[in-house]
């Protein structure tokens, strides 16, 4: 058996899923409607510079040869150029990408840290009061709207109790940005040494992340306790106690292992939640990541702004699914193994 | 062919066990009932709405903006001194209209194609799966909001991209609540019996596969709401003055900092309320099909 | 000889067992008494709801949350069982009694290493020094006849066959020599060529241990060959407890008489099961003695030439071999197909009954659903009446004027019925599709006709399927089957997922059935025991071929073939003195 060959052919059935990405962005940039070249040259656009976008896009060639010509400029990483600040879509995004990065990153780690052991405590115990609070806690979670969510929390923690910083950008203006090493704020300022800088990026993070955990919290909370209920259920953990295993045992090497499969098949989801909730998130709390790009060029029409958005996201995130395959694979050892 | 009706008391009996069953859940879980009655008034509101109210929803009036709530105006007002109840209750139908015809759309078309490959397989079944799978793999939101920004910026395309978020979810269970049944004996026993496969998946197998169907509906209701609500509140879809509970939370938004609350407040928490109802609901329904499922 | 102490290894006294459930508490045992002495291994019997399950597991301290023994104690070597604190029990389970369960391949942690699991116990209750671990787990694999044990030790469960898996859990419940091995349907959905091998596995581990051993089973040929005490339960409680030999001569509980009448064994007959049934069945039964015998030359119904199905061995595989005739058009293909069913030839006559008999993946299931058109073949032709129906895909036959001349009766009754169709609804189907138009009154008329032949007492008709007993669905599917008058039935398992007794008067009813309506049937079953009482002629299948046919007496009695022969050794039953001494026997 050969986990990475079996890796390598996760990584081919990715392949797909790209080209299907770039197929529906091709799509959507067509779909306009009326003349595309129009949207693309902007609203302040004259008949000269929309000439040229059209030509720039291939607009008067066949749909075969657009589509070739799209894919070109994709092969050079050309996204093209913001409307509203004149410089190259890839690069700004290229920019922002960390910060919006690391606030996903840190929010994963809220919900992750929150909801495993609170779905775990759950099914174990179930119909004591740390289950009904599981429940409630679920179903709250994925019905509070994140951009609601995040606003009340700058009401109580900024305006009335005066424990956060305002609620503006990555780090308070007093301070100064750390040295770019990742572009995350939190793990630049420790490389650098500056405590102070990291307690401050810390502070401007904490509110948008947790109200960003909590939206994506309900499904993995909710995910780890029906699939640990359903492992403690299953014959293996009959066989396993009348083995007489201790319990740390049974609930750890046999269920735990056994419910993470299901859960991790949850957190693909759970991404496709939070790049989504990220552009919420980045609005209320004016952060400079990709999400709040995407909406100030939505507001001005900045067309390749957010198609560039719409596809590099789309990318990431099968990244990410990828990288959520690949770890399935280390843990299940069925997993194409049948053939 | 003879059209033959089923006997009166059959009916009856399978009524009546289903009202005991029911009965059952919901004394063994009494917030389902309150779902139920929380949903049976917003769907009120969504219908009498406008009639109820007591100040226009876009009627403004500077000389009264901005004021905290009171007897006259319950959720107060807002910059340009519209009354925020009057707004939030008239906001129930448009976002009841946007998320039901989200869902119907995406569960009609996704409960087909969902029948379609999970009972034919093979070609039927990858091409089907394939495109779904290209939906699933945007996070959702970003390819709602692309898909908006590419349609145009209007109500209906918000309808268009919330049901095709949504599409994939129904596609799903539909093919897998399919697929696992089509081995059946009861779909053996159908075909000996002289069913086409037509008659099949619309007489045996898809009243089958209605409850799951119904559950994740409701689910997906709640999850719809958001949505619209969180493409309004970029500026996608619903447009000022209309009043909607994105589009309010987003106006309010600018003025929390100066610690007017009231105007983010209660059109968040309308939208959140709903939101619930449909979750709880979606779990009540799941216990009334099956208790033994319940997560 | 044994040792024969008269304190008992386990002493079950009284034992009641209450468990919560929906329309409130119900016993589950009431009173429950045996006693278990070392080296011996005693059966515990009963059908499905006796109870004989939640005896061991309220014993052995796992019993789920909604059970809880309210009364009675068990006495194990002087611990008392019941109340005991878990983290004692924890101590015991394992080490001094321990369990092995039905379904092995999900009684296993399916993404751990088996030898790893094996090594968990060890390790638990420090049995062995952690250097010496993997070498004793590797040693208890190779006790249980596993072949290359070096290899099988680091294979997933999903690796392993059912009876491996078995195996493998044998030696988790025997890796600390415990003294008490309780065995929970440990062959249910083994073939009996594998069940044989796994019993004779755990009789002879055990009697080399000196243990003592419960085996809780529904099949009284499986405790008969195996057990020397067995103890008869029914509705939670023990009705008859003796040794082997004399319950078998001489049964005391009508219960305990009733099961064994309903039993089929190598020489029983059919009108043997006839008390068993009530009344409406024992005047069929009667006449069955006086049956017309149809011999091999009736006209033919049936004839399968050359019959073939192949499957793609799995999609990817077939994908790729796609992908290689595109991308490499002179490699020769790799055969990716695997023949579930290998150029069969058989003839059914009209009239005739035919069993077709076969461990689990012989192709018997695969050949039936295609002479039901439910599958279409891939090379062969099936005369029906003299039509080639083999010809006419599968998904057109529904609507072909011979679908209502062949029918089907199903193997599990509850999942062959639309859970949303009342039992008036399901046999009123084929009749609505493919009968005779007619009016309400007369469809009713005829249904209610159905029922009462098939012996579905009328007003169940407005029942659905959940409402209704197994017996009940069975009864059901069957009147569904024969509401066309088919002229061939097949019977696929018709009576495996039910009791003895309810399989006895299903038994009674086809045969009486098949006389009254003149139907030819293919009786489809593992269970050759079963197969003789109500088919002429059997057909043995494995892997795909038939390998032997001939009359259903002589092919038990004197089988030509190796296949047959072990098949036919291989099944338990009593009335023959085989298994019973065996344990002294082999401990001398």
């Amino acid at each position: 058996m050969n986990r990475f060959a079996m890796i390598g052919q996760r990584m081919t059935q990715a392949i797909p899923s790209i080209i299907g990405i770039i197929i529906v962005t091709f799509l959507l940039t067509r779909a306009l409607p009326g003349d595309p070249a129009v949207y693309f040259a902007g609203p302040a656009a004259d008949e000269q510079s929309i000439a040229e976008v059209r030509a720039a896009l291939g607009l008067d060639k066949s749909l075969p040869e657009q589509f070739w010509l799209y894919l070109g400029d994709l092969v050079r990483g050309d996204l093209g150029v913001s409307i509203s600040t004149g410089r190259p879509v890839i690069e700004e995004l290229a920019t922002r990408l960390p910060a919006s990065l690391e606030l996903t990153l840190v929010a994963l780690i809220f919900a992750i840290g929150t909801a495993l052991p609170l779905g775990i405590l759950a099914a174990t115990r179930p119909n004591t009061w740390i289950d009904h609070l599981c429940r409630v806690v679920v179903t709250a979670g994925v019905s509070l709207p994140v951009f609601f969510t995040g606003l009340f929390f700058v009401y109580i923690f900024y305006y009335i109790a005066d424990l956060a910083p305002s609620p503006l950008g990555r780090i308070d203006i007093y301070f100064i940005a750390p040295d770019h090493v990742t572009g995350f704020f939190l793990i630049d300022s420790l490389i650098a040494g500056d405590f102070e800088t990291f307690r401050a990026a810390f502070a401007q993070i904490i509110l948008p992340a947790v109200s960003m955990g909590v939206f994506v919290l309900a499904p993995l909370a909710r995910m780890t306790r029906a699939s640990m209920l359903q492992a403690l259920g299953s014959d293996y953990i009959r066989t396993a106690q009348a083995s007489g295993l201790s319990r740390s045992k049974v609930l750890f090497a046999y269920a735990f292992r056994n419910a993470l499969l299901p859960i991790l098949t949850t957190l693909g989801m759970v991404f496709s939640f939070m790049l989504g909730a990220n552009v919420l998130v980045e609005k209320v709390f004016a952060w400079p990541g990709i999400g709040s790009y995407a909406v100030n060029a939505l507001i001005v029409s900045d067309f390749a702004a957010v198609q560039g958005f719409v596809l590099s996201m789309a990318i990431l995130f099968v990244v990410i699914n990828l990288a959520i395959d690949v770890l399935y694979t280390i843990v299940d050892p069925r997993i194409g193994m049948e053939g | 062919m003879a059209v033959i009706e089923q006997p009166d008391d059959k009916i009856e009996s399978s009524l009546a066990a289903w009202w005991r069953h029911f009965r059952y859940v919901v004394s063994e879980n009494p917030v389902t009932l309150f779902a139920f009655c929380l949903f049976g008034m917003f769907v009120f509101l969504a219908f009498f709405g406008p009639w109820i109210v007591p100040f226009d929803p876009l009627a403004s009036d500077t000389s009264s903006a901005l004021q905290p709530p009171s007897w006259k105006h319950w959720f107060g007002t807002d910059n340009l001194g519209r009354d925020v109840f009057s707004r939030v209750i008239v906001a129930t139908r448009l976002d009841f209209m946007i998320a039901f015809s989200a869902v119907a759309l995406s569960f009609v078309i996704g409960s087909v194609l969902g029948c379609l490959s999970g009972y034919y397989g093979g070609w039927t079944d990858r091409i089907v799966g394939r495109s779904v799978d290209t939906i699933m793999a945007f996070p959702l939101f970003v390819l709602a909001m692309g898909i908006v920004a590419a349609l145009g910026n209007t109500v209906e395309n918000i309808v268009y991209a919330t049901a095709i978020i949504n599409l994939p979810f129904y596609t799903r269970v539909a093919r897998a609540e399919v697929n696992i049944r089509r081995q059946a004996g009861f779909v053996d026993a159908a075909k000996l019996a002289g069913n086409s496969d037509a008659r099949l998946l619309t007489f045996h197998l898809y009243p089958n596969i209605l409850p799951p169907m119904m559950v994740q509906v409701s689910l997906n209701l709640g999850w719809a709401i958001l949505n619209a609500a969180g493409l309004s509140f970029i500026g996608l879809g619903v447009r000022p003055p209309s009043p909607e509970w994105g589009i309010m939370v987003a106006e309010g938004a600018t003025f929390i900092v100066s610690g007017q609350w009231w105007l983010a407040l209660f059109p968040g928490a309308a939208l959140m309320l709903a939101v619930f109802c449909f979750n709880l609901l979606g779990d009540g329904l799941r216990d009334l099909i099956d208790p033994q499922r319940r997560t | 000889m044994t040792d024969t102490s008269d304190i008992p290894l386990l002493a079950i006294k009284d034992l009641t067992v209450e468990f919560k459930t929906r329309s409130g508490v119900v016993e589950a045992l009431h009173e429950v008494g045996f006693e278990v002495h070392k080296r011996e291994m005693v059966g515990v019997v009963g059908e499905s709801g006796s109870g004989k399950s939640v005896t061991a597991y309220t014993v052995m301290g796992i019993l789920d949350r909604a059970g809880r023994a309210t009364g009675g104690s068990a006495n194990f070597g002087g611990f008392e069982m019941i109340g005991a604190r878990e983290r004692d029990l924890r101590e015991l389970r394992g080490r001094e009694a321990s369990m092995i369960f039905q379904s092995p391949r999900t009684a296993l942690n399916p993404i751990r290493k088996v030898g790893a699991q094996i090594e968990d116990v060890l390790l638990q209750h420090t049995q062995v020094h952690h250097r010496d671990v993997k070498q004793k787990a590797i040693d208890l694999l190779a006790q249980v006849r596993i072949l290359r044990p070096e290899q099988r030790y680091h294979a997933y469960p999903y690796e392993l066959s059912g009876g491996m898996c078995q195996r493998v859990m044998i030696a988790i419940a025997l890796a600390c020599e415990p003294a008490l091995l309780i065995a929970d349907e440990p062959t249910t959905g083994l073939d009996v060529t594998t069940q044989k091998a796994t019993m004779d596995i755990v009789r002879d581990l055990t009697s080399a241990r000196n243990m003592a051993a419960i085996l809780i089973t529904h099949d009284l040929g499986l405790a008969a060959r195996y057990c020397q005490r067995i103890v008869v339960m029914q509705s939670g409680e023990v009705v008859e407890s003796a040794p082997t030999d004399v319950l078998f001569s001489d049964p005391q509980h009508p219960y305990t008489k009733k099961l064994i009448q309903a039993t089929p064994r190598p020489d029983s007959r059919l009108e043997d099961l006839s008390d068993v049934a009530k009344d409406d069945e024992r005047v069929s039964a009667a006449t069955a003695s006086t049956e017309l015998e149809v011999e091999g030359e009736a006209p033919p119904l049936l004839e399968v030439r050359g019959l073939v199905k192949e499957y793609p061995l799995h999609e990817t595989a077939e994908r790729r071999r796609v992908m290689d005739r595109i991308l490499r058009p002179n490699l020769t293909p790799s055969p990716s197909v695997f023949r579930a069913v290998d150029a069969i030839d058989f003839v059914v006559g009209s009239g005739e009954s035919v069993g077709l008999v076969g461990e689990s993946g012989c192709g018997k299931s695969t050949t039936s659903s295609m002479v039901t058109r439910l599958l279409d073949p891939t090379e062969g032709t099936i005369l029906f009446d003299g039509e080639d129906i083999g010809a006419i895909p599968a998904r057109k036959f529904a609507r072909h004027p011979l679908r209502a001349a062949i029918q089907m009766v199903f193997q599990d009754p509850t999942e062959s019925l639309n859970p949303r169709f009342s039992a008036f609804d399901a046999i009123a189907e084929p009749l609505r599709r493919l009968g005779a138009p007619m009016d309400r009154t007369s469809l009713a008329h005829t249904i209610e006709e159905l029922a009462t032949m098939v012996g579905l007492p009328t007003e169940l008709l407005t029942r659905f399927p959940h409402q209704l007993s197994g017996g009940q669905k069975a009864r059901v599917g069957i009147a569904r089957a024969i509401a066309l008058r088919p002229k061939l039935l097949i019977l696929d398992e018709p009576t495996s997922a039910l009791d003895v007794s309810v399989q006895a008067v299903v038994l009674l009813l086809l045969d009486r059935l098949r006389r009254e309506l003149g139907m030819t049937y293919i009786f489809v079953s593992h269970d050759l025991n079963v197969v003789r009482l109500l088919c002429d002629r059997v057909i043995v299948m494995n892997e795909g071929r038939i390998v032997e046919t001939g009359k259903a007496s002589e092919l038990l009695t004197n089988p030509k073939e190796d296949y047959t022969r072990a098949l036919v050794e291989a099944i338990p039953h009593f009335g023959q003195s085989e298994g019973m001494p065996t344990l002294e026997g082999s401990v001398a």
